[in-house]
């Protein structure tokens, strides 16, 4: 085999070793979750009555607890409730609606406990909300972090480089719900000049009115995050900036704009990436407090609720979603690592 | 009916510091508002009479709900705002009167030409229906469709969040499960429909309220033909003047007109909106904000402002001219276990009684405006029947500390004695009330360790499991109860029946077991005279407060902020919150 082609087999081969990983730590995630609601509770002495009282009306008697705790099938082994759960999820489930029987096909995560809708087709409404917020957050605060990160380091000790770091440090000390509230406060009630909470269009119906919904969840979750970078940036350029190579490109007569972007910033990058991978990776699986803000029907938000509501079917749906998104967040990072930093690929 | 928020004192303490930044944001409240209504803008506008009166048709109303809904279906809806909300789109047997102040505390008919003709001593009950009644698609709406709705509410597994009035007081065959399982099965023994227009109620024993029941959801009208179970929400089949236009779960719906819906068989709905929104998991500052602002018309859920919106609200005199100062049918209060030691002597409970200090109480749950007033009885005054009387009177509400010495000293418990009181984690005025009483029983010696529990599991595992109650000492148990409806019946028979305590837990009266209080129950379940009835009520209240069971804390108010833009708004008493049948836009 050649060098490319030998090197196609290692990627290759790379990627399926860490897919294989990722449906391993999918399952043990499922398992945990399903242990900290079921067998953690029984362990403490729950009964499935007890549990089913949480998904009882106030004046429930003893007898619908029961058909509750029947019909939400705890009387069954946590096991078997675990197995019937993960049968779904690749072959679909019937479930009784009282007047039909619904067929839930996969992936069918259940139906919840409190609505008593299926989970994956409200988990699959509400991802392009929070895709959406992830997205355009992130480019925001990678494009600015990143900027203000390099200029920084460049004119490190300048007015600019005090100031920009102070206002990081503002960006990273405040709590989301502070300055988003403050944000929606003076912006969108005060003077109207961002929509107001709640309002979102999907990119579908009109791209414009898409982004000017989503502009101040955006800038306030990028402030918070390009906070983070810029520092990050600036600590990392300060670092690569005085390696030998770069006086050596400089020698060599290279403009100091390349320099700067192919030299230094490349070689700072590595753990930007693997702090956006991360991050991007968190948010994709529900920005909460973001959400629970702007009031924005994300995942973040659809988590939220079913914790408050120990919804387990929600909780399990929504938790692997955003674990399968930190887990190929990661996975993309690390691949490209090899482009962005050539000594990864020898 | 749910009416706590969960605890966000950290979003509204920052929510205080900036929104206090634009203090005066957004409202002008002069007498000709900006909507052209004819009544002045004024704090309690709506509270005894009509704010902004008009006839005129149009407009969409807007709705956020800073949750969602338990279910849009009304045979599974407990929620009192949802009871409010799902006029617009189903019709019940009876309904309030649709007015402000005492006037809707008055039953009417609805789908029904009037209220019940009781029979057989109050154990039949029967309806005529008005005739032309039609659904959203134009068929007709006959008696068997609203036989068809109470009984597939019965089925608890499919519906378990409704109440289950119907369930217990009718007359159902052995071995009924609901119409999903016991397919088929004969249920005349409960409900009878001799013809297209008329219902007969059969019922297990006497039960006088039985118009109220009339009342609740669960008897609009399902065609069966086009129920789908659990997915019924989703789309209900309208008997109101508007309907489903859209609906995602978890997210909005949108009702439009019904074009099938007469205003001629309907006397009680003016239906001037074309339409109305209704968003949900609305974060509730933000609610606050947007109202504020003009952007929003009613925060659904109808508790009052966040307590960050509240102080801002009092203090701007263009906000407050647009508040609602609203008294609920809902008592804040404390049981006292007389299972749990030394309260099983009646003197230690009494001394309890006098120790405590109800301003404190007051405060711990808000304050005068967003607490409540000063409760002395178990019955707000809402309530008919309601008579005012304090059987353990001291200054201002502060408590008689040498009374409750002297107390102690007959129970003997001259220095005191340490017991345990439980409240809800999630809800933090409970806390500070367990707080208020630690504090306040520990200057007559009186030990008190508060104990926090999860809300889900208050009254079926813990404080309202009479085994867990004495093994743990629980001696105060915080408490709370609002009224189905505004009778004595639907207010007092959960918390003062001793029969609905269970060993296994579950209920909310915790405290009260006096026989002769059954007894006057059951009098009042067989009493049609209605004035009679609220007599045996203010009896039960009396009992129940000479046996010192009940530390009645403070009858529950609201603070609710009117929009910007709309006719019509006042506060439906039965609900303690906007009617929101009425409403219009200018």
């Amino acid at each position: 085999m050649s060098g490319p082609a030998v090197t196609a087999a290692i990627v290759v081969t790379y990627i399926l070793r860490r897919l294989i990983a990722a449906v391993v730590l999918l399952l043990v995630v499922s398992m945990v979750v399903f242990a900290i609601f079921y067998l953690f509770p029984r362990w403490a002495g729950a009964t499935p009555e007890t549990l089913a009282t949480r998904y009882v009306g106030r004046s429930a008697t003893a007898a619908t607890v029961k058909q509750t705790a029947q019909s939400l099938g705890f009387y069954d082994p946590v096991w078997l409730q675990y197995w019937h759960w993960l049968k779904a999820v690749f072959v679909g489930q019937d479930y009784n609606m009282g007047a039909e029987v619904e067929h839930c096909p996969a992936p069918c995560f259940g139906f919840s406990f409190q609505s008593k809708s299926p989970v994956w087709p409200d988990i699959v409404n509400r991802a392009p909300v929070t895709f959406s917020l992830a997205a355009g957050a992130s480019i925001l605060w990678l494009f600015a972090g990143v900027a203000t990160g390099v200029v920084s380091a460049l004119r490190r000790g300048s007015f600019f480089d005090r100031a920009a770091m102070s206002v990081a440090l503002g960006g990273v000390s405040l709590p989301i719900f502070f300055t988003g509230l403050i944000g929606l406060a003076f912006f969108s009630y005060k003077i109207p000049v961002f929509a107001s909470g709640g309002s979102y269009t999907p990119i579908t119906h009109n791209p414009l009115t898409w982004a000017y919904d989503l502009l101040l969840p955006w800038i306030t979750l990028a402030f918070l995050f390009s906070a983070q970078y810029a520092r990050l940036t600036r600590a990392g350029m300060l670092e690569t900036m005085n390696e030998d190579y770069i006086r050596t490109a400089r020698a060599k007569g290279l403009p100091e704009r390349a320099v700067v972007v192919r030299h230094g910033l490349r070689g700072a990058l590595t753990p930007i990436l693997t702090i956006f991978g991360l991050d991007l990776g968190l948010l994709l699986g529900g920005a909460v407090l973001t959400e629970k803000t702007f009031s924005l029907n994300g995942l973040g938000k659809y988590t939220v609720d079913a914790i408050e509501n120990q919804d387990l079917p929600r909780i399990l749906g929504v938790t692997l979603v955003a674990a399968f998104f930190i887990v190929m967040a990661n996975l993309v990072v690390d691949l490209l690592y090899a482009v962005v930093d050539p000594r990864v690929r020898r | 009916m749910r009416t706590g928020r969960p605890a966000r004192v950290v979003i509204a303490a920052v929510a205080t510091l900036g929104l206090a930044a634009c203090a005066g944001g957004g409202g002008s409240s002069s007498s000709s508002s900006s909507s052209g209504g004819t009544t002045k803008a004024a704090f309690n506008a709506a509270v005894k009479g009509v704010f902004n009166p008009s006839d005129k048709k149009g407009g969409i109303v807007k709705f956020a709900d800073e949750g969602e809904p338990d279910s849009t279906d009304p045979g599974d809806t407990y929620y009192g705002y949802m009871w409010d909300f799902i006029r617009l789109y189903t019709r019940s047997l009876t309904m309030f009167t649709v007015a402000p102040g005492d006037k809707s505390n008055k039953l009417v008919g609805d789908l029904a030409e009037g209220l019940g003709q009781a029979s057989d001593g109050g154990k039949t009950w029967t309806y005529k229906l008005r005739s032309g009644l039609k659904f959203e698609d134009g068929t007709a709406i006959t008696s068997k469709d609203v036989k068809y709705g109470i009984e597939r509410s019965t089925d608890k597994a499919t519906f378990p969040d409704g109440p289950t009035y119907y369930d217990s007081l009718l007359n159902w065959p052995k071995g009924w499960a609901g119409p999903y399982k016991s397919k088929g099965m004969n249920t005349d023994s409960a409900i009878s429909t001799p013809d297209d227009l008329t219902i007969v109620f059969h019922l297990k024993a006497p039960f006088s309220g039985f118009d109220y029941l009339a009342m609740t959801p669960q008897s609009a009208p399902v065609p069966q033909a086009k129920d789908t179970g659990a997915k019924y929400k989703e789309h209900v089949v309208s008997s109101g003047p508007y309907m489903f236009d859209t609906y995602q779960s978890g997210k909005s719906f949108t009702l439009k007109r019904n074009p099938n819906w007469s205003a001629a068989t309907d006397p009680n709905r003016k239906a001037l909106p074309d339409g109305y929104e209704y968003d949900m998991n609305v974060n509730s500052d933000d609610i606050d904000n947007r109202i504020a602002a003009g952007d929003l018309d009613i925060a659904a859920v109808g508790t009052g402002v966040t307590p960050a919106t509240q102080s801002r609200v009092l203090s701007d005199p263009t906000l407050k001219a647009r508040a609602d100062n609203a008294t609920l049918a809902r008592l804040w209060y404390t049981s006292i276990n007389p299972t749990v030691k030394p309260f099983d002597n009646i003197n230690c409970r009494i001394a309890v009684e006098y120790a405590m200090d109800r301003t404190s109480y007051q405060t711990a749950y808000g304050g005068p405006f967003a607490g409540g007033d000063l409760a002395t009885t178990l019955l707000p005054p809402v309530i008919p029947g309601y008579k005012k009387f304090d059987d353990y009177p001291s200054q201002g509400g502060k408590g008689d500390l040498a009374k409750a010495k002297e107390y102690l000293g007959k129970c003997g418990q001259p220095n005191g004695f340490s017991t345990n009181i439980s409240f809800r984690n999630e809800r933090p005025k409970e806390k500070a009330t367990a707080e208020a009483w630690q504090q306040q029983l520990a200057k007559v010696g009186i030990k008190v360790t508060p104990k926090g529990y999860s809300k889900k599991d208050y009254f079926s595992t813990y404080a309202g499991n009479p085994p867990y109650v004495v093994k743990n000492d629980l001696g105060l148990v915080v408490n709370g109860w609002g009224a189905d409806w505004n009778d004595g019946y639907g207010f007092l028979s959960q918390i003062t029946d001793s029969r609905v305590i269970r060993d296994t837990g579950g209920s909310s009266n915790t405290s009260v077991r006096i026989p002769e209080v059954d007894q006057l129950l059951d009098q009042a379940a067989n009493e049609l005279n209605v004035e009679k009835r609220n007599a045996i009520w203010g009896e039960i209240d009396k009992k129940v407060m000479d046996q010192a069971v009940i530390y009645p804390g403070v009858y529950a108010k609201s603070l609710l902020l009117r929009g910007k833009a709309l006719t019509n708004v006042f506060v439906n008493q039965q609900f303690g919150m906007y009617d929101y049948v009425s409403l219009g836009k200018p």
